[in-house]
């Protein structure tokens, strides 16, 4: 958890609405952001069950605009978005020349010249600065902060969609996984996009932050006989621990690849010149040294990020776990770690020293929880 | 409001300790298990560990964080609740009821100086 700074808490536009809630609130990236309502385990497990509904206003929106922004998309984010049709969206990576991680990312194609990029509400000024400069050379595109026009609510579990639908007149059933459809939702402009971060299905919505409030409200009444509940950052960051997903900041970073990161498939390899392409067009020739393994502790302990991992009984630390916790729908202590390349394969043991404790964990296949579809 | 027994002795680091004799019941607070959220995991001392006053004894996890507890009163521990083992959220649901630890206290003069239900209650309000 990120330590309170001088600089004061930004608040999203439901931040009234969290704390009337009872939310308990705490500094998140320079936010004031909820990290539970009624408990950690309580939202994790309606997520996977039912759903749950999430304030993600704090994210950034970053649009890409001009005659030439795909040129511009493709030069700065990893993968190709020349595979994106207008109303698909795709996970990618903003990376620096060593093809490490400045931030990851996904990337909306709005209109054949027109992209809408979702980042880290932490890297927004310097994403936005990056972005501004490495596409001049691009020719006619133009990048723009548009963070505060959005807030961004996030639906997500089995019952989303039967929870949404009375509320537009979008066909959700019709939206495929990773496209988005422009329309209404409680009589709100929204852009409605079949996302998430949570390993299940459901829906991200964009809406205006003077009708953020109106639309949580809405959802969470439409959900009422699906038992939708408000959930926090901390069921958030379990759900999409056990889906595996990448978190900027724990499991990947300006230290750590895209190879190594086990994220090759968004590295568009046959794209043009993007940055970080030499960088990784070289070490996956050579082959990558270390690499992120999903973990399961065998040993009672939970293994947490910047924990020293052991392997092959020597008393150096060979690498370190990135997440860790024991999550509450597999109920298991699970985590990542990036660990050297000869110790990687499922099955493959090795040791976290959990505060002194040599503490035996076993490599497993990721990710650890996948919904029955 | 929770409701603190009058019986039981406070920490500031929000561990409780029930007193009979020469033995001392420990364990945390309702503030302390709200403040953790859903406990997921309680490391506890073997049986015969030797503790000192405001000592680390353990650790508890909730799902998001590590915190330790400190001992209120020195002594050996000379029980262990192996039910926190199979079952950590008990201390979530009777936090007061779920004690920790039984020492053997080393100086029954020490816990004096903790806190009463009603001095603590104050700390936490």
């Amino acid at each position: 958890m990120e330590q309170a700074t001088e600089a004061p808490l930004k608040k999203t536009p439901l931040n009234a609405r969290h704390r009337a809630s009872g939310a308990r609130m705490v500094p998140f990236g320079g936010w004031d952001m909820p990290v539970e309502y009624s408990g950690i385990v309580a939202e994790h497990l309606a997520v996977r069950t039912r759903a749950g509904l999430f304030d993600v206003s704090h994210m950034g929106q970053i649009e890409i605009a001009g005659k030439d922004a795909l040129a511009a998309v493709q030069r700065i984010s990893s993968n190709d978005a020349s595979k994106l049709a207008v109303g698909q969206a795709q996970y990618s990576g903003l990376l620096t020349t060593e093809g490490t991680f400045i931030d990851d990312l996904l990337v909306y194609r709005l209109a054949p010249a027109h992209f809408l990029l979702v980042v880290n509400a932490s890297h927004i000024a310097a994403d936005y600065a990056w972005i501004a400069e490495q596409i001049k050379p691009a020719g006619d595109a133009v990048a723009v902060d548009a963070s505060s026009r959005y807030a961004l609510l996030a639906l997500q579990g089995p019952a989303a969609l039967e929870a949404l639908q009375p509320l537009t007149g979008v066909d959700l059933a019709g939206i495929k996984y990773y496209w988005f459809a422009h329309g209404e939702v409680a009589s709100v402009r929204a852009t409605i996009s079949r996302t998430g971060y949570t390993g299940e299905d459901g829906f991200e919505i964009f809406v205006p932050p003077q009708s953020a409030d109106r639309v949580w409200q809405a959802i969470l009444e439409s959900g009422r006989a699906a038992e939708v509940i408000p959930a926090g950052l901390g069921a958030r960051d379990t759900l999409r621990l056990e889906a595996a997903m990448r978190l900027h900041g724990n499991d990947i970073d300006e230290t750590t690849t895209a190879l190594e990161a086990d994220l090759g498939w968004i590295v568009g390899w046959k794209k043009d010149d993007f940055v970080g392409a030499a960088a990784l067009r070289a070490q996956k020739a050579n082959g990558v040294t270390r690499k992120i393994v999903g973990f399961e502790m065998l040993d009672r302990g939970i293994a947490r990020q910047g924990y020293d991992a052991y392997v092959g009984g020597s008393d150096a630390p060979a690498g370190k776990v990135t997440s860790g916790t024991q999550t509450p729908y597999i109920k298991k202590a699970i985590g990542m770690a990036y660990l050297p390349v000869a110790h990687t394969a499922i099955d493959t043991e090795f040791d976290v020293d959990i505060r002194g404790r040599r503490t035996r964990a076993r490599v497993v296949p990721m990710p650890f929880y996948k919904r029955q579809r | 409001m929770a409701s603190y027994p009058a019986g039981y002795k406070y920490t500031k680091d929000h561990e409780w300790v029930e007193l009979a004799g020469d033995r001392g019941k420990i364990g945390i607070t309702d503030y302390a298990q709200q403040q953790l959220g859903d406990v997921v995991y309680v490391e506890l001392p073997e049986v015969g560990a030797k503790l000192k006053q405001g000592q680390s004894f353990g650790t508890i996890e909730s799902v998001k964080a590590v915190s330790e507890l400190y001992a209120p009163v020195s002594g050996e521990v000379v029980d262990v609740n192996a039910t926190l083992k199979d079952k950590p959220e008990v201390v979530n649901a009777d936090p007061h009821g779920s004690w920790m630890i039984v020492v053997k206290l080393a100086n029954t003069g020490e816990a004096g100086a903790l806190l009463d239900a009603s001095q603590y209650q104050d700390l936490v309000k």
